[in-house]
């Protein structure tokens, strides 16, 4: 029964060994880049830093390098809902001020 | 289609046509679960990002209080665990069965030493009255007004991790039941799903430790002015 187009994808121990190590560095890069004084830019490049080792998680501990397309989709959405969630959250909550009006 | 005659397997069971169909159903399961964790630790993201943005000297001054290398090595000993998921998944796609058994008892070790050393940092809250709620509680160089906000910080901090600490709780108690399957023989290189879905499993909470290490303890640790 076995369909020759949907044969798994093994990836080697090599490239399991870099993702590691590579995860391992951002996670020391990230907490020595703390103690620099970048202001707000901090937060940005901590995110983003954060940001790189879901995507080396996601794309080959989790496998979505060869995951099919529904389930790259579900995803995509996923996150999709997550951003929805944050950005109407803080638009709210950071223009909350702006108007000099009753009733904000 | 409609031969549904095949005798049925843990890899093939009857409803399904192939093999890798019920594969993909079982891994689009478990993503669409995560989906729905990533929304529910998402409402603690969101609660986190609004109190952070409206009392920032406090969130940092709060940050400040953890112990940042303590905190990373931990990171690094919970990517090491995912590493090790990682590979105990791989043995399964061999259908390797004593490997599966030995990556997945290092998982759990790894898994072990970081809720050892979270337990070991909760406890050192107590210790320097950093527990919201506690009537002693005090929080150097905040002044007596801002007391209450770093209280909501250390709020955020015990439900963020705690919750985090839960699914690592649920992860080992998955990993043992893996680990006596896996050492009965049940897993080979046609039927792996569930070392393969707890696998996801343990890299998305994985993920979720990915931000809370720089949100939680990396806000501005530059020397103060």
């Amino acid at each position: 029964m076995s369909d020759p187009h949907e044969t798994t994808h093994i990836d080697s121990v090599g490239t399991y060994v870099k993702i590691l190590l590579a995860l391992l560095v951002a996670t020391g890069v990230t907490t020595a880049v703390a103690r620099v004084d970048l202001g707000a830019f901090s937060t940005v490049v901590a995110l983003g830093i954060a940001c790189g080792k879901m995507l080396l998680v996601a794309l080959f501990f989790m496998h979505i390098r060869h995951s099919n397309k529904l389930t790259r989709l579900v995803v995509v959405g996923g996150l999709l809902w997550l951003a929805i969630l944050l950005l109407l959250t803080m638009t709210d909550f950071a223009t909350r001020g702006i108007l000099g009006v009753p009733g904000k | 289609m409609a031969e549904h005659a095949h005798t049925e397997t843990f890899a093939l069971r009857v409803q399904f046509d192939t093999e890798a169909q019920q594969k993909d159903a079982s891994t689009l399961g478990m993503w669409i679960f995560l989906i729905t964790e990533i929304m529910f630790f998402g409402g603690m993201f969101a609660v986190y990002t609004v109190y952070r943005s409206w009392y920032p000297d406090v969130f940092a001054i709060a940050s400040r209080s953890l112990n940042e290398i303590i905190g990373a090595i931990n990171t690094g000993v919970l990517l090491l665990s995912s590493f090790t998921m990682v590979m105990a998944v791989r043995a399964g796609q061999l259908g390797q069965q004593k490997m599966i058994v030995i990556f997945l008892i290092l998982t759990l070790l790894f898994g072990g030493i970081f809720l050892g050393v979270k337990a070991y940092e909760w406890n050192e809250k107590f210790v320097e009255h950093h527990i919201p709620g506690q009537a002693d509680f005090h929080l150097d160089d905040v002044l007596p007004g801002d007391q209450g906000h770093a209280q909501l910080f250390f709020s955020i901090y015990f439900a963020m991790t705690g919750l985090h600490a839960l699914h690592m709780v649920i992860g080992v108690g998955l990993l043992l039941t893996l680990i006596v399957q896996a050492n009965k023989g049940k897993f080979s290189a046609s039927y792996y799903t569930p070392v393969d879905v707890a696998g996801l499993y343990w890299h998305f909470v994985d993920v979720i430790w990915i931000f809370l290490f720089p949100l939680l303890y990396l806000i501005d640790r530059h020397p103060v002015k």
